[in-house]
């Protein structure tokens, strides 16, 4: 007993990653796209508590938010407007480069480890005050964010909003009826 | 004590797992989960460099990662749905128009 509670934080840690990256398993191997999802969703809660775990409270709540409520809507929605029983793969890999991904996924995965291993070697160490205060006081990391955001990230904070703007639009172009290829480059009216 | 090390590592393990995704799976909705995959690594990445260097720019920048993977994930499956209407599939490996 005195070992969990000397150790939680590690032990909730490892707890989550098991977790984490057994969600991320889920969505290459299961068959069906819905539970793919679900799998994903998994993994998308689980790094949520990680980023509790390093301070990063607003983050957690964005991304349960915006991945949990926004994005996984919209992939349970594709995945049942497509009518994914008559259009599902029999065969869920793409036939003969799968041994080739695994070895390129794992060979790309070492070359990024070097470079983050030095990130880590060369960087500081520190505490998590300074991601919940503003101008040294403590107020909360809510606020902090905020206050970073809207003076110094400003700018890049309003072309993402023209992002958002623009991919709306795409999405808008690509859903309409007789867009793209089969239609009259993409001026149908129907 | 869990520092950067642990989280990076974790990280990399998800980010290979999404590349392995996008590269063998034929379905292209998964392929775009594996992606929302990486992405979700880079973020983890960010978070726990933000507070080894007890810098809130990393969390500002996975604000930012998290909008353009919504911006993604609402382009990519509106390609789905022009692809379901061209070719009747969600297989990659039929999408070959452009094959020539």
């Amino acid at each position: 007993m005195d070992f969990i509670v000397a150790n939680f934080a590690e032990i909730l840690f490892y707890c989550l990653a098991v977790l984490t990256v057994a969600g991320g398993v889920g969505v290459l191997a299961f068959k069906s796209p819905v539970h793919a999802a679900l799998s994903l969703l998994f993994s998308f809660v689980m790094v949520a508590a990680l980023f509790l775990l390093r301070h990063a409270e607003l983050l957690a709540a964005v991304q349960v938010l915006v991945y949990g409520g926004g994005i996984m809507v919209l992939f349970l929605f594709v995945i049942m407007l497509v009518n994914i029983k008559g259009l599902a793969p029999e065969e869920i890999y793409l036939s003969g480069i799968a041994p080739l991904a695994v070895v390129g996924g794992v060979l790309l995965g070492v070359l990024i480890a070097f470079g983050l291993v030095f990130g880590v070697l060369v960087s500081g160490h520190g505490d998590g005050t300074a991601l919940r205060s503003v101008n040294g006081v403590e107020i909360g990391n809510t606020e902090a964010i905020g206050a970073v955001l809207y003076t110094k990230y400003l700018v890049p904070f309003e072309v993402v909003s023209v992002v958002l703007l623009v991919a709306m639009i795409g999405a808008i172009v690509f859903g309409r009826r007789s867009a793209g290829l089969d239609g009259a480059g993409g001026g149908g009216r129907t | 004590m869990i520092d950067a090390t642990h989280y990076v590592v974790l990280s990399l393990i998800l980010f290979c797992l999404g590349i392995i995704g996008v590269m063998m799976r034929r379905n292209f909705i998964t392929v775009l989960m594996s992606l929302e995959l990486m992405f979700n690594a880079v973020n983890l990445n960010l978070i726990a460099f933000s507070f080894r260097l007890s810098d809130l720019a990393g969390q500002v920048l996975a604000i930012f990662v998290i909008t353009v993977a919504a911006a993604e994930a609402a382009i990519g499956l509106g390609l789905i749905i022009a692809l379901v209407r061209l070719k009747d599939t969600v297989a990659l490996d039929e999408a070959d128009v452009m094959r020539g």
